[in-house]
């Protein structure tokens, strides 16, 4: 399985300190948004487009991510210009083109792609465990930082489980088809991954148990804040609230 | 469904964030460590089931499998699904980070409240009213996720979403009556293969 692909690479942006990137990630998202101004909202792509741009990430791969992402965006691009009731600007037979749903799609259009934008270029080039590591920093419960490392930890030998399950079946000749023998050999290839799944959770804990688990991991590794890391917190905190004032 | 980022309103937003909030601490409030390491490993397993995707007819859907979620887990699917969702969002930006809430609302509270109502069948003997109760579980979940979205569409987008919101609903039918039999067959699998992994059947008769 291809995760983390924008994890390799050695800017400063990589480097940034996870709890920096996850709060500045979360301000920057919720400003852009809850903002209604279509301008604004193109100014806001600046800052992940800067941020892109300095961790030197392949420009193509992070374009094809957006386009697959874009799914849903499209979807809504199909009804809004229709629908919103408005100033009509162009009319196919029945239905005509309405100016406010033209721009209400634009905005959310822009928008999505802004967060989007900002969430490949902060928390995908840091590993998983790095912000699983600093969610423990900023107040996350115990519990669930916990649940994020172990179910990011077996993903991947779930996922070998998997292929390993599909590849027997394929030996086997199985061709998915839309006929219930289909349905039930997949049943049942979920069924196994979900009781190999549970006996390998048992045994986990055990293992846990006879190394002493306390509730708690140790961490070895701390976090330090940079002059570097306070400088872009500050400036990109400082860009987002210019967004908020700016509407 | 996963809403994207930058689609829903402030106010649906922020209810959603609440209401996922709530889920959150009832759920971490019933886990504790001896089942860590379950609900990790189970949701991993979700996490990769979303990415089967089963053939109907020309086109393909990939499974969601809430339903079962919540007959295993029970409130606990809440955390479960949130983790899910946010690696989802880290990884492959599928859904978002504002709409997270909103997101693991619209999936694990149809999980939490079929999950329930499939315990309460699962102790049946009698075939049939297992198999029903279990095809309700899986469909309805789905149904009850297709119309959540489509409400949080429309009160977010209003009115001028309704035909878009009744497409979304549309489209759940097909998914829910193939998660419906997938729910059943898994289910009875595990009844059949490792009974103990569903709470409260364990020393049910079979």
């Amino acid at each position: 399985m291809q995760v983390e692909e924008f994890v390799l690479g050695n800017s400063w942006v990589h480097r940034l300190d996870p709890r920096v990137k996850i709060v500045v990630t979360l301000v920057f998202s919720v400003v852009v948004a809850l903002n209604s101004h279509l301008e604004v909202t193109a100014i806001s792509m600046i800052l992940p487009f800067a941020l892109i741009i300095c961790a030197r990430l392949d420009f193509g791969k992070v374009m094809l991510r957006l386009a697959i992402v874009n799914g849903f965006i499209l979807f809504l691009w199909l009804f809004l210009p229709f629908t919103t009731p408005g100033e009509t600007v162009y009319s196919i037979g029945p239905l005509s083109i309405q100016k406010e749903g033209v721009y209400q799609a634009l905005l959310i259009t822009l928008k999505s792609n802004s967060i989007i934008l900002m969430v490949i270029a902060l928390l995908s080039t840091s590993r998983i465990f790095t912000l699983v590591h600093a969610m423990s920093h900023l107040w996350v419960p115990d519990k669930l930082v916990h649940l994020f490392f172990f179910c990011f930890r077996y993903i991947h030998v779930i996922h070998e489980e998997y292929h390993r399950l599909v590849n027997a079946m394929k030996m086997r000749g199985f061709k998915p088809k839309t006929n219930m023998h289909t349905y039930r050999a997949y049943s049942y290839l979920v069924g196994m991954l979900l009781i190999r799944s549970f006996n390998r959770s048992k045994r986990i804990l055990q293992a846990m148990k006879c190394r002493g688990f306390k509730r708690r991991f140790y961490i070895l590794h701390h976090y330090e804040m940079k002059r570097f890391d306070y400088a872009l917190a500050g400036s990109s905190l400082a860009f987002s609230i210019l967004l908020m004032v700016a509407r | 469904m996963h809403i994207s980022e930058g689609v829903l309103s402030a106010p649906v937003l922020g209810g959603g964030a609440a209401l996922t909030f709530a889920g959150l601490a009832i759920g971490l409030r019933k886990m504790d460590y001896e089942k860590l390491p379950e609900v990790a490993v189970l949701s991993s397993v979700f996490f990769i089931a979303s990415l089967i995707h089963v053939p109907i007819g020309p086109s393909a859907a990939h499974l969601i499998l809430n339903g079962i979620c919540g007959a295993l887990l029970g409130w606990m699917a809440f955390p479960a699904i949130f983790v899910g969702l946010t690696l989802q969002a880290i990884l492959f930006e599928f859904g978002g980070l504002t709409s997270l809430g909103v997101n693991t609302f619209n999936m694990a509270f149809p999980a939490v409240v079929m999950g329930y109502f499939c315990r309460h069948f699962l102790k049946s003997p009698s075939v049939p009213v297992r198999v029903v109760s279990e095809f309700i579980t899986g469909a309805g979940a789905i149904l009850m996720s297709g119309l959540l979205v489509a409400a949080c569409l429309v009160l977010a987008l209003g009115e001028s979403m309704d035909s878009a919101a009744k497409l979304v609903i549309l489209a759940h039918i097909p998914i829910m009556i193939i998660e419906g039999l997938i729910t059943v067959f898994v289910i009875e699998f595990i009844l059949k293969v490792q009974p103990e992994m569903l709470p409260g059947t364990f020393n049910a008769s079979r």
